[in-house]
Parts: structure tokens; sequence; C-alpha cells
């Protein structure tokens, strides 16, 4: 008995560490000195600073790339969820012809590389006068963040029953009201699932981010700490802080939803 | 309240399954109007274009005067009963029971009122403000009863209500649901696979198989002459039994026809004083009746029979037995197609 349990907790403590560590370090050493950093540093904190955190919202104005991080992610995430939902409904629920010729294109376009649509992408928002815009993000972002929210939301609303929707018809719903007053009420976990991942896809995007902005006004979080590098330098303690920084509201994001989608999970498990 | 009539429906799916093959049915203002045959027979797919929920390859729906073939089911002024029950999970039972008002746009006090009225009505009052999830099994099914009656609605649907119920809570509900009809006067269309729901509830019978009708009857007419060999052997319990033209007893002046005769309807008598001789092989007591069954030709040969029998009657597994048979309760059908033979 005591054998067959010793394994799995050495894999699990073995998995934890690997995937906690990381995380443990960076926090350790956005509060460690830089001099110190690059002399031996310990795995035991000790002399504990705070001045990588104050370079970084006093000489770096980090406030701002998180302004823009915030507006670019938050306004992706809006639209994504709401017009895929509806999107995602039609396609769960409505016959209609090449159905899964439709899905598979969405598909298809998810799996697009990025880099090969970027040059392309640069001229397109050029000529609308987007670069360096927030809309300029915001339409790519769309785009490519689109189909993974369609199709999750597709799995999510072809679990609740065809019935629950009927109902609400028969009872003198439109479909669309339906689709409110009773298909996001019961689809919320799922929705707020969804939400989180493609704010996850948008805060942490890099490329487009960095090719369609221009200046410090504009730039994202990610773009913001890789231009961190000096010519002769890397203050990795900053860089280090500013990730712990841009990791949290996505940490905290998801804790705060996390009740949620585990409530939503239980209350559809018990439906008799 | 209103009468429904389908006239020539169809309903083909683009699997090319054909659900309705032209069906046309009569169900008067305040009809309870059952629908009844074996699983995909086309029962539930008839109700549900009566809801507006599928729409017909073919052919007319009328409610009223109207015609609502191609109308959305919100316009219908119909309400239904899921088999499922299809309660609202995330609301309250008020909040179920006044849902269709509420999307009728119906006045807050006067939802208040019908929603409690139908609450006293169904003996839900105390459960008002729970959610679907914590209710039993019966109070799930009277939400969903009363979802349908605060509306006053032109015609009832139902679909299969009483199959998620268990054996004692669905003769209840089913005594439940005749009272009310006759309290309320509706026009009520209601689908079951369960012959014994069909003839305690319906005014009327429609018996489908395969997409068609075959027959529309009050349910004495449906059992004491059925239109056909399906019609016959669907309705009543246990089922007519049948013997082929040349089992027939010579006694009965065979025709050429397949002889039905229900188990009720024949004697077990001495031997050789019946019409024919047969074989017990098994006795089944229920109580207020024994149901025997019996080979013509003795251990496990020739047609099988059962026959309902007096309880004061003996009779023992390996006796041989006469069979007399009621002269007044012979059914005759074609032996090509079934249909009924006069």
């Amino acid at each position: 008995m005591n054998e067959r349990k010793w394994w799995p907790v050495l894999a699990l403590t073995l998995l934890v560490v690997a995937s906690a560590f990381p995380f443990y370090w960076a926090i350790l050493a956005s509060f460690t000195p830089e001099a110190r950093l690059f002399q031996g540093p310990s795995l035991v904190p000790g002399h504990l600073v705070l001045d990588h955190y104050r370079a970084l919202f006093t000489q770096r104005n980090f406030w701002v790339p998180i302004r823009n991080s915030l507006i670019v992610a938050g306004s992706t995430t809006a639209f994504c969820v709401g017009v895929g939902s509806l999107c995602a409904y039609a396609l769960a629920r409505l016959q209609f012809r090449g159905k899964l010729a439709l899905l598979g294109f969405i598909l298809a376009v998810g799996m697009f590389p990025q880099i090969s649509v970027v040059s392309p992408l640069y001229m397109l928002l050029r000529s609308l006068r987007l670069i360096n815009t927030y809309p300029g993000l915001i339409l790519p972002y769309f785009t490519f963040a689109m189909p993974l929210t369609v199709w999750l939301l597709v799995g999510f609303f072809r679990q609740l029953p065809a019935e629950l929707e009927e109902a609400a018809m028969v009872d003198g719903a439109s479909r669309l009201r339906a689709f409110a007053e009773v298909i996001v009420p019961l689809a919320l976990p799922g929705l707020a699932t969804t939400a989180i991942l493609t704010f996850v896809y948008s805060w942490n995007e890099f490329l487009f981010a960095l090719s369609f902005t221009l200046g410090p006004e504009r730039q994202t979080v990610p773009v913001a700490i890789a231009l961190f590098r000096g010519m002769y330098q890397v203050p990795w303690g900053q860089i280090l802080a500013a990730a712990v920084v841009a990791t949290a509201p996505v940490t905290l994001l998801v804790l705060a939803f996390q009740r949620r989608i585990v409530q939503g999970l239980t209350a559809g498990a018990v439906k008799g | 309240m209103a009468s429904v009539r389908l006239e020539g429906v169809k309903k083909t799916y683009p699997n090319g399954h054909v659900a309705a093959q032209g069906l046309d049915l009569q169900i008067n203002d305040g009809e309870f109007m059952v629908l009844v045959g074996p699983s995909g027979c086309g029962k539930s797919t008839a109700l549900r274009m009566i809801a507006g929920l599928e729409t017909p390859t073919g052919g007319r729906i009328l409610i009223g005067d109207r015609d609502v073939t191609v109308l959305p089911p919100q316009e219908r002024d119909i309400a239904m009963v899921f088999q499922t029950y299809a309660l609202y999970p995330h609301m309250t039972v008020r909040q179920n029971l006044g849902f269709g008002l509420r999307m009728r746009g119906a006045g807050r006090e006067e939802i208040e009122q019908r929603v409690e009225q139908a609450g006293r009505a169904l003996s839900l009052e105390t459960v008002l403000d729970r959610k679907p999830a914590q209710l039993s099994g019966g109070q799930r099914q009277r939400v969903a009863l009363g979802r349908a009656i605060v509306r006053e609605p032109k015609v009832f649907l139902f679909d299969e209500p009483l199959s998620n119920l268990d054996a004692k809570l669905r003769v209840e509900t089913r005594a439940e649901l005749a009272r009310l009809h006759r309290r309320l006067r509706a026009t009520v269309v209601y689908v079951t696979h369960d012959q014994e729901e069909a003839m305690t509830l319906g005014s009327r019978v429609a018996v489908m198989r395969d997409g068609f009708l075959q027959q529309v009857a009050p349910p004495m007419e449906l059992y004491l002459r059925p239109a056909n060999q399906f019609v016959a052997g669907f309705v009543g319990s246990p089922a007519m039994n049948f013997l082929p033209e040349k089992e027939v007893p010579s006694a009965l002046n065979p025709r050429r026809a397949t002889l039905g005769i229900r188990p009720h309807d024949i004697q077990i008598v001495a031997p050789g004083t019946g019409d024919e001789n047969a074989y017990v092989e098994l006795v089944e007591s229920r109580g207020s009746e024994q149901l025997v069954y019996l080979c013509l030709r003795g251990n496990n040969q020739g047609p099988a029979i059962r026959v309902v029998a007096p309880p004061e009657t003996r009779v023992a597994p390996e006796q041989t037995v006469g069979l007399g048979f009621d002269r007044e309760r012979l059914h005759w059908f074609e032996p090509e197609g079934g249909r009924r033979v006069e």
C-alpha cells in the first residue's frame, strides 16, 4: 500500500517543483540587487530590495505599457467573446449546408503562422492609418483569437440541452432572447474560460505588438520588456520585476474566475 | 382554446429519414388527443411540428383558423411540457413559472399573481424560491406543468411527460392530468409510447407507425374494433393473440384471414369441451387474475397463446386444458397488410 503511494507523490512533487521553480526564481531575482545577481546568486532569499520595482515605475514609466496591454487585451476579449458567442451559438445549433467546412476554415485561420502575415497586415494597417493605434492591434488580435474562441464556445454550447432554448421559444422568447436569457447564463463558466484564454493570448502576444507599434506610447507589456535591453547591458532585475508585474493581473484573473468555473461545472453535473 | 388541424403534413429529414408521411388529423377544441406508437413512429416529430420546433416539408398546420405552418414557436400561443421538463436551472421556480408571461410582456403584478395561483393549484407554494436542482422529480414535473398552465395558451403539448417518474407517481400524475384537463377544458396533444397512458387519458387516440396514422378513435373503439393487426397488437395488455389462417380451430369457421383474440376473451375449460385443447406452459399469478401461457400442440409445439383467467380457475403447468373462444370478440385481419375484415 505504502509502496504504491510513494511514486505518485514523488512524481507530483517533481512536477510542481519543475513548474514552480522558474516563478520562484523570477520573483526572488526581482527583489535581489543587481550586483548580487551576478555574484553567485543564492536560492535562499536574503537582502531583498524593491529597487527594480521602483526603477520600473519611475525610470521606465511601466504604467504606460500596462495601460496599453489592458486596453488592447480587454477590448479584444470583449469583442471576441461578444461576437464569437453569437457565431458559436449559430454553429452549435443551426443546421445549414457547409457547416463542417466552415468550422474547418475557422480552425485553419487559427493555424496560420503569424509571421507570414505580418508584412501584408502592416501594409494594410498603414493604408488604413492604424499603425501605432489601439485598433491597429485589436483588429489583428481579434482575427487570430476568434477561431479559438469560436471552437471553445461551440463545444460549451453543444453541451447544453437544446430543449432548454426550445422551451424558452415555446414560452414566447425569440431565438436571440432565448440565447440571452437561457443559454448565456448557463454557459457562463464556458464564457469565462474562453474569455480568460483570449485575454491571456492578447496579453502575451509579441510579434504583432512589436511590428505595429512605433513608440513607447502604444507599446504593450511584452514589447516594453523586450526593449529593456540596452546596447551594452541587460537589466535582468528589472526585466524579471516587469515579468512579475505582467503575470500578476492574469494570475489574479484566473484565480478570480476559477471559483466561478468550478461552481458552474458542479451545477451542471447534478442536473436531473 | 382552439382546434388544431394537420393537413397532409409531411416531414423528411435531410438525412432521408421520413418521420411523417402525409398526416391528416383534426384535433377538436377542448379535446385530449393522444399520439401513441412505438419509438421512431413519428409521434414526437408530429408534436414538434405543431409546436413549431420543426418545419414540415409538406402540408399545412392550422391552430384555430390560423395557418401556422411556418410560424416560429413564440408566435403560436402554445405551451409545451418536455420529457426532460427543460426547467431553466438558473432560475427559481417562481421565475420559471413566470418566464412565459414575462416574455409576452405581462406586468409584474399580473405575473406575481398568476404564478402564486399556479403555485397553489400544483402545491408548489413552499418551493417557489428554490432552484430546480433542489426539487424532487415529482415537483419538477409539476413545475413544468405549471409553466404551461400559467400562460393559458390555446393548445397544450405534452411530450412523454410521465416517463421520468416512478410507477406510483406516474399513476397519480396521470389522474392529476385528467382532472386538470377537465377543469381547464383545454385542447391537449399528448405524445406517449405507453398504450395504457394513451387509453386512460385520451378523448381520442391516434396510433402511429412508421410515419403513418394507423387509426384515430376513442380508446374503447380502438380496443374493440382495431382497424388493423398493428393497432390490435399495440393496444391492450397483455397483447392480443394472433393465429395464422392454418392454425385457427375449425370450430370457429376459419376465414381466409388471421384470427385475433384478446387474452381476456378466451376461457379455460375442461379438456375436450372447448374449441381446442392446449398445453399449459406457465402460470403467472397477479392476484386479481392469472396470466396463463399455453401452446396449441403440446409442450413448446405450435402457436403460443396467452389467456387471462379469473383467480379461481384451477390451472397448473404441464396440464392440458380446453380453450373456449368468445364468438363475439373474434377479430379477423387480412393475411397481407393486416387490414380488419368484417
